[in-house]
């Protein structure tokens, strides 16, 4: 067994129990804080793998940009929303996870390929970024697009309407002009009226 | 040499289980979007080891892709979460009954 593949079973498990422990939290922070266990783990990989610029991307995008982004998120809900228990159907939701997980083993160790052992091999970041830009830069754009839609979108549900309030306590005050409330980032603003 | 093709898909199913359970079994919606982030996840290892496998960059490419759509679908889905929770005070969706009658 070499260097790699010792590496690589460590890492497998660092992976595998950060993932387990991280979907079984019921603190959504915790479960935060492991997946970044995880998605780290999984960027030392992805480096042995053989793709160096994706080893970095996946700790700036998702150890960094995406988890720091969830984790700003379940701060701005007032009531920790740890207290949500399990479905009812949380049985056969594992059960089906399980079969459809032997069902996968079984696929892939079925295929005489699934035996053959990895050679190492590195994409340069250089040649990875000449390759991407020479034959794939219309699915670039494409993913521009795609960020610019969803940028749109959430500034449009984002937005703050009045309507809402006046449904949501329709006893109360009506709320002051749009203009006043500007900038306020909590999400369920309880306001004393005098 | 590292290890066989086998382990590593071994690994990213596992993975992809565990997003899958995690996916369906919580209640709780950020955990939900949290299961399709792991999901994502082990979609990526098996496409980086099969790139490897095959001596194509196709697999990474399609790995940044992976990484591209899974950032804009937790920001638009965390955003959904916010919204939906300032309507009904509540990211348990057993509680959205607001279309019932």
């Amino acid at each position: 067994m070499s260097l790699y593949a010792v590496i690589f079973y460590v890492l497998g498990l660092v992976i595998l129990t950060a993932t387990g422990l991280a979907v079984t939290r019921r603190q959504p922070v915790h479960a935060v804080l492991y997946l970044i266990v995880a998605f780290s783990g999984t960027a030392a990989l992805f480096f042995m793998l053989g793709a160096p610029l994706l080893a970095v991307f996946m700790v700036i995008i998702y150890a960094g940009a995406i988890m720091v982004l969830v984790l700003f998120v379940i701060m701005l809900f007032q009531r920790s929303p740890h207290e949500i228990g399990l479905l009812p159907q949380w049985g056969p939701a594992t059960l089906l996870g399980a079969v459809f997980l032997a069902v996968a083993v079984i696929t892939v160790f079925k295929d005489p390929g699934s035996s053959v052992v990895l050679q190492g091999a590195v994409a340069q970041p250089r040649d990875f970024g000449r390759f991407l830009f020479d034959r794939y830069w219309l699915a670039v754009e494409i993913v521009s697009i795609l960020f610019l839609v969803a940028l749109v979108a959430i500034i449009h549900l984002g937005k703050r309407r009045d309507t809402e309030e006046i449904e949501k306590c329709p006893s109360s005050h009506p709320s002051p002009p749009r203009g006043e409330r500007k900038g306020e980032g909590v999400i369920y603003h309880k306001e004393e009226h005098p | 040499m590292i290890v066989p093709l086998g382990h590593v898909f071994l690994l990213a199913g596992l993975v992809f289980a565990m997003g899958l359970v995690c996916l369906v079994a919580r209640r709780n919606l950020i955990m939900t979007l949290i299961g399709v982030e792991v999901m994502m996840n082990a979609a990526a290892i098996a496409f980086v080891a099969a790139a490897l496998r095959w001596q194509l960059m196709e697999g990474q490419v399609f790995v940044l892709f992976i990484l591209a759509v899974s950032a804009a679908e937790i920001s638009l889905g965390l955003a959904l979460v916010v919204s939906v929770y300032r309507r009904t005070g509540s990211i348990d969706p057993d509680r959205y009954d607001i279309l019932k009658w």
